[in-house]
C-alpha cells in the first residue's frame, strides 16, 4: 500500500516523463499496427487512417492511464483552472463576492483579535494565572481600597500567598526645567515588581524593606518616562527627580513591555515609604493589593484566608472595620471582567454579519449555478459524474472562500489598527492588552477556521442543487420550472435567514443606540453645559494651612470672574458625574447607631460651586463665604441623604459626626440641594455632604467656570490666568463638563459598543435588502413567460404589482417574525450593556420593523416595476 | 468507459498476466499475442490495454524497462514479477471456478 502510495507519488512528480513516455508507446502501437496493415495489403494512406481510426482518441486513452495512476490532484488542479477561468469570466460576480466574504471574515477576525487580546492572552507577568487581585468589601462596595494598617495585617497573616504586595495612585508635581507638571505616578509596596516577575531593563529593583517609613526616596521610571523625559540615556540612574518638592533618585528602569493597567499613565513608580493622613487610620482606605498564590492553593482557598483574617480584623477593631470583607479574585478577572460582555456581544454582532455575508454569497452562488445549469448539464450529458460536477463546485467555493479569507486578513488587520486608534488614549492606558491585538498565531488559527466554515457552506450549497434533478430534464428548456422552483425555495430560505439575522443586528443597534441616548439624558441634577473645569495641584511647600489655600481660591475667583463672560467660578475635591467614591461613615446625633456603616459621598465645596453648576437649593442655605476654619462646620445635605436618614423629618439644624461623635467632627446641616449626580451615568444616586472647602488645607482641588459664551474657547484662558496667578501650579485635564460626561469610561463604552454594533447592523441592513432584491428579481426573470401569459389573459399592471409584492412581504414578514422573536432574546443576553431599556423595548422593535420593511419594500419594487412592464407578446415571443 | 469489448469482463488482466507469463513483450505485442494466441477470437482495445498496464505497475504484478523492438524503435517491455505470477495463479482458479460453475448451471437439465 505504501509503495503504491509512493510509486503515484513518484510519478505525480515525474508527471512529464510518464506522459511522453505514455506518449512513445502509443505512438509506438499506432505504428506497428500501420505496418501490419501496410503488409496486408493496404495502401500507407488507407493503413495510417486505419490504425489511428482503431487507436481512438489519444488524448482520452492518455486520460484514462493517467486516472488509472495519477492522483485526484491533477483534476484539482484542472478544476482549480477552471473555477479561475470561470471567475475571470465573470469578475463583477467574483469581486462582489470575494468583497462580501472579505468584509464578513475580516470584521469577526478583527473583533476576535481584540478578544483575544483581552480575554485568550495571558497577562505578561510571569506565571500570570497565580496572580490575584486582593481588595476590601462592603456592602456598597464589592471592591473597594485596601487600608494600609488592613494591608499590613493582611501582609502578615495569610497563609495563602508567597506575597502580597499593596499599590496606590498618586499625582506628584514634577518640577524639570524650570516648569511645573502635574504627573501621574504610582506607589508601591517593595516586592511589587518582584511579585509580577518584572525585572528592571536597567539599574535595580526596590529591595526588601525600602518600602518603609523614613527609607530614602527613590523612583523607578517606566520605559516611556524614561524615553519620553529622559531621551533614554543610560546614566539616569543615580540622577535625581524633583516630585513635589522632594528630590527621589533614579534607581532602576522597567523594560518597554511592562505597562500596569490599573494605572497604564504612572509616569513614575516610588516606594509607599511614610504614611501619609489617610495611611494612618484603619478606616481610610486608599490602597490596592495583588498578590502570588503559593503552590497548590486555589484563588477560593485565599478568599477563604482573608476573609477569615478580615472577620478577625472585624472583632479587633470594630469601628473601623465593621462589615469590612475581602475581595479576592484572580488578576486576569479584575483586569478584564468589566469589558468582557462588551467583547462577546461585539462577536455575537461580528458572527451575525459573518453569517450574513456567507448566505449572500450562497445566494450569489445559487443564482449562478442556476444560470449555469445547460453548462452543467452538458458536461453531465458528455460523461461527467454527478461526483465531479459537484468537486467543481466544491472547488469554486474553496477558491472564492481562499481569496475572500486573505481579504478579509487585510481587513481585519486595517480594522484592528483602526479600532485600536479610535480608542481614546485614557481609555487606552487602562487597557495596555488593546495594543497586543493584531494578526497572530491566534487570529490566523481563527481565520482558518472561520474561512473553513465558509468554505463549507459555500461548497455545500450549489452542490445540493445537483441531487435535486436529472440532467436530460435540465437540457431540455421546459425543464426550468422544476429547477426554478427548487432554487427559489432554498433562496428564499436564504433570505429569511439574512433577513433576521439583518432584525436582530438592528434591534441590538437600536437598543444599544437608545440606552446611550438614555445614559447621557439621564438627570444629572445641573446644568453641563457653558462648564468649563480644570484640575489644579497646588504647591503643598508654598501652602500648609486652611488659610493660605482660602487665600489661593479667593484669588483664583477673583481673576476667572474678571475674564470677559464668565458669570460664576467655584472650587470642588470632585466634579459630578465621576464616582461614588470618596466617601465618609456619618453617624447622625439623636439617631440609634450600632457601629454601621453610614456610607455617603464627601464633596468640599467652595461658597459658589453648587451655584456655578445650577444645583436647586430645596431648603436652607447653601456653604457660605464665612463657612471657614475659624467658623462652626456646617454642611449641605442632598435630598437621598435627607430621605435615608432624616424621613419625614426636617434635617436642618441636626448635627452629623464620626462614629465616635469626636468633637471635632462634628458639624450642622444647613440646607439641602436637590441630587447632584456625583457617581458615573449608570451608578446608583447616593446620599451626599458637602462640606466647606475654606475649612481644609487640601492643594489638589477642581475649578467649575460657568461663562455666557463658548466654554472650549475659555479653557486656554483659564489655563493662563491661572498660571499668572501661581507659576507654581500643576495644572491638568482642562475639559468642558460635557466632553468630560462624554469621554467618561461608561460614555466610552456605550458608545463604542453602539457604533460598531450600529455599523454591523446597517451593514447588515444592506446585504439582507440585497439578498432579497436578488431573489426577487430572480423570480421575476424566471416568470416573464408566466407573466406575460397573464397580462396576455387581461391581468392588469397592479395585478402583476400585487403579484411579485407578496412573494417580497411573505419573505419580509417571515423575516421579521423570526428576527424580532429571536432579537428579544439575543438582547436579553446583552442586558448588562442596556442602559434603562428592556430588550424588549417596543419602540426599537417597532422602528426596526419600519425601517426594515421600507428598505424591503424599496428593493423589491424595482424588479415588480420590471414585471408590470413586461410587453406580453415580446415575453411570449422569446420563449 | 468500458467500450464494447470481446473479452469477458475482468479477464483482460489475467490475460494481459498469462502472455507476459512466457516471455517479456510491449504492449502492441501482446495485443498481437492474445489475438494470435485466441486465433483472433479476442481483440484486445488498445483503450483497455494501456491504462490496464498501468494499473497493473502500480499494483507492482509488472515491471518494465524500455528496450529495442525487433523493428529498432525503442518500446516499452512489460516483465511478470513473482507477485505477478502469484496473482496470475489467482486470477487462473478464480476464472476456472467462475467457467465451472456456469457450466453447472448450463447443464442444469431443462424441465419439460
Amino acid at each position: 500500500m505504501l509503495g503504491r502510495f509512493f510509486t503515484k507519488l513518484r510519478l505525480l512528480a515525474r508527471r512529464k516523463r510518464f506522459r511522453s513516455e505514455l506518449d512513445e508507446e502509443m505512438e509506438f502501437h499506432r505504428a506497428q499496427s500501420e505496418r501490419e496493415f501496410v503488409s496486408e495489403g493496404m495502401s500507407p494512406k488507407e493503413a495510417y487512417y486505419a490504425a489511428m481510426r482503431q487507436f481512438g482518441n489519444a488524448t482520452r486513452l492518455r486520460e484514462q492511464s493517467e486516472e488509472a495512476v495519477g492522483f485526484r490532484m491533477e483534476t484539482v488542479i484542472q478544476d482549480l483552472g477552471f473555477a479561475l477561468r470561470q471567475l475571470r469570466k465573470n469578475p463583477g460576480f467574483g469581486v462582489t463576492a470575494v468583497l462580501i466574504l472579505a468584509l464578513g471574515i475580516g470584521v469577526s477576525v478583527a473583533i476576535f483579535g481584540f478578544v483575544d487580546a483581552a480575554l485568550i492572552q495571558p497577562l505578561p507577568f510571569a506565571q500570570p494565572n497565580r496572580l490575584v487581585d486582593i481588595a476590601e468589601s462592603s456592602a456598597l462596595f464589592p471592591r473597594s481600597n485596601i487600608s494600609r494598617p488592613d494591608y499590613e495585617d493582611w501582609r502578615r497573616y495569610n497563609t495563602t500567598l508567597s506575597s502580597l504586595e499593596a499599590f496606590g495612585g498618586m499625582s506628584y508635581l514634577l518640577h524639570m526645567g524650570g516648569a511645573t507638571e502635574p504627573v501621574p505616578a504610582l506607589r508601591v509596596s517593595d516586592g511589587f515588581f518582584r511579585v509580577l516577575g518584572v525585572k528592571p531593563i536597567l539599574g535595580r529593583d526596590f529591595l526588601p524593606g525600602e518600602d518603609q517609613p523614613g527609607r530614602a526616596k527613590i523612583v523607578m521610571l517606566p520605559y516611556s518616562t524614561w524615553q519620553k523625559r529622559f531621551g533614554g540615556r543610560k546614566d539616569v540612574i543615580g540622577q535625581s527627580v524633583d516630585l513635589s518638592g522632594d528630590n527621589y533618585t533614579i534607581v532602576g528602569v522597567l523594560s518597554r513591555e511592562f505597562v500596569w493597567q490599573p494605572r497604564g499613565n504612572a509616569e513614575f513608580f516610588t516606594p509607599l515609604l511614610d504614611k501619609n493622613g489617610c495611611e494612618k487610620r484603619r478606616s481610610c482606605h486608599n490602597l490596592w493589593g495583588v498578590g502570588r498564590l503559593r503552590d497548590g492553593i486555589r484563588v477560593d482557598a485565599a478568599r477563604a484566608d482573608f476573609k477569615r483574617i478580615s472577620a478577625e480584623l472585624e472583632a479587633q477593631y470594630p469601628s473601623s472595620n465593621k462589615g469590612q470583607s475581602a475581595a479576592v479574585e484572580s488578576l486576569a478577572e479584575a483586569f478584564v471582567g468589566d469589558i468582557r460582555p462588551i467583547l462577546f456581544t461585539l462577536l455575537g454582532g461580528a458572527a451575525l454579519l459573518l453569517v450574513i455575508a456567507c448566505v449572500n454569497v450562497a445566494s450569489l452562488l445559487l443564482v449562478r449555478s442556476e444560470s449555469r445549469r445547460r453548462e452543467i448539464a452538458v458536461r453531465g450529458a458528455l460523461g461527467a459524474t454527478k461526483a465531479r460536477l459537484a468537486r467543481q463546485f466544491v472547488t469554486e467555493g474553496l477558491l472564492l472562500t481562499a481569496f475572500g479569507c486573505a481579504a478579509g486578513l487585510l481587513v481585519a488587520a486595517w480594522t484592528m489598527a483602526l479600532l485600536g486608534k479610535l480608542v481614546p488614549k485614557s481609555m487606552a492606558d487602562g487597557m495596555p492588552f488593546l495594543s497586543h491585538a493584531g494578526l497572530n498565531a491566534h487570529t490566523i488559527i481563527f481565520a482558518a477556521a472561520v474561512a473553513t466554515l465558509a468554505a463549507f457552506m459555500l461548497a455545500v450549497t450549489p452542490a445540493l442543487r445537483l441531487g435535486e434533478k436529472d440532467l436530460q430534464h435540465a437540457l431540455s428548456e421546459g425543464g426550468r420550472g422544476a429547477a426554478g422552483r427548487f432554487w427559489q425555495r432554498l433562496g428564499a430560505n436564504l433570505v429569511i435567514v439574512e433577513l433576521t439575522v439583518a432584525v436582530v443586528l438592528l434591534a441590538g443597534a437600536g437598543l444599544l443606540g437608545r440606552s446611550f441616548y438614555r445614559l447621557l439624558h439621564v438627570e444629572t441634577g445641573f446644568d453641563p453645559t457653558h462648564l468649563a473645569t480644570v484640575n489644579v495641584i497646588a504647591p503643598d511647600s508654598k501652602y500648609k494651612t486652611p488659610d493660605d489655600t482660602r487665600q489661593l481660591y479667593l484669588e483664583i475667583e477673583r481673576r476667572l470672574m474678571a475674564l470677559p463672560g464668565v458669570q460664576s467660578v467655584g472650587m470642588t475635591t470632585d466634579l459630578p458625574v465621576q464616582c461614588n467614591c470618596d466617601t465618609d461613615w456619618i453617624r447622625i446625633v439623636g439617631k440609634p447607631f450600632h457601629g454601621e456603616h453610614n456610607e455617603v459621598d464627601e464633596r468640599e465645596v467652595s461658597p459658589n460651586y453648587l451655584a456655578t453648576l445650577k444645583a436647586k437649593l430645596i431648603r436652607g442655605r447653601m456653604i457660605n463665604a464665612q463657612d471657614d476654619a475659624s467658623h462652626p462646620q456646617v454642611i449641605v445635605i442632598n435630598e437621598s441623604l435627607a430621605k435615608k436618614y432624616f424621613p419625614g423629618e426636617d434635617p436642618i439644624g441636626h448635627k452629623i459626626g464620626n462614629g465616635e461623635l469626636t468633637s471635632d467632627s462634628m458639624r450642622e446641616i444647613v440646607g439641602v440641594i436637590s441630587d447632584v449626580r456625583e457617581g458615573g451615568l449608570q451608578e446608583d444616586q447616593w446620599p451626599a455632604e458637602y462640606e466647606a472647602i475654606y475649612r481644609s488645607a487640601d492643594t489638589g482641588f477642581t475649578i467649575a467656570a460657568r461663562t455666557a459664551g463658548d466654554e472650549k474657547a475659555l479653557l486656554p484662558t483659564m489655563v493662563n490666568t491661572l498660571r499668572q496667578v501661581e507659576p507654581g501650579l500643576g495644572i491638568y485635564d482642562e475639559q468642558t463638563m460635557e466632553q468630560q460626561i462624554d469621554s467618561s469610561e461608561t460614555a466610552l463604552l456605550h458608545k463604542f459598543a453602539m457604533w460598531l454594533v450600529g455599523i454591523f447592523a446597517a451593514l447588515a441592513l444592506v446585504l439582507g435588502v440585497i439578498g432579497l432584491y436578488g431573489v426577487i428579481a430572480y423570480s421575476v426573470s424566471q416568470r416573464t413567460r408566466e407573466i406575460g401569459v397573464r397580462m396576455a389573459l387581461g391581468a392588469q399592471r397592479s395585478t402583476v404589482y400585487k403579484l411579485v409584492m407578496r412573494q417580497a412581504a411573505w419573505l419580509t414578514a417571515a423575516g421579521l417574525a423570526l428576527g424580532l422573536a429571536c432579537s428579544v432574546g439575543v438582547s436579553t443576553l446583552m442586558q448588562k450593556l442596556l442602559f434603562g431599556v428592556q430588550a424588549w423595548d417596543a419602540p426599537t422593535l417597532l422602528a426596526v420593523a419600519l425601517i426594515l420593511g421600507v428598505a424591503a419594500l424599496a428593493a423589491s419594487f424595482i424588479p415588480a416595476w420590471r414585471a408590470a412592464s413586461v410587453n406580453p407578446t415580446e415575453a411570449l415571443r422569446a420563449e | 468507459m468500458a467500450k464494447k469489448s470481446d473479452l469477458l469482463p475482468g479477464t483482460l488482466d489475467m490475460l494481459i498476466l498469462k502472455t507476459l507469463a512466457r516471455s517479456p513483450l510491449h504492449g502492441y505485442g501482446i495485443a498481437l499475442s492474445i489475438k494470435r494466441f485466441s486465433e483472433d477470437a479476442l481483440t484486445v482495445e488498445e483503450g483497455s490495454l494501456y491504462p490496464a498496464l498501468q494499473r497493473l505497475l502500480l499494483a507492482g504484478w509488472l515491471k518494465a524497462e524500455w528496450k529495442m523492438s525487433e523493428t529498432n524503435r525503442r518500446a516499452r517491455f512489460y516483465t511478470l514479477t513473482r507477485t505477478g505470477r502469484k496473482q496470475l495463479g489467482v486470477e487462473i482458479s478464480e476464472f476456472e471456478r467462475m467457467i465451472a460453475a456456469i457450466g453447472r448451471v448450463l447443464a442444469a437439465p431443462e424441465e419439460a
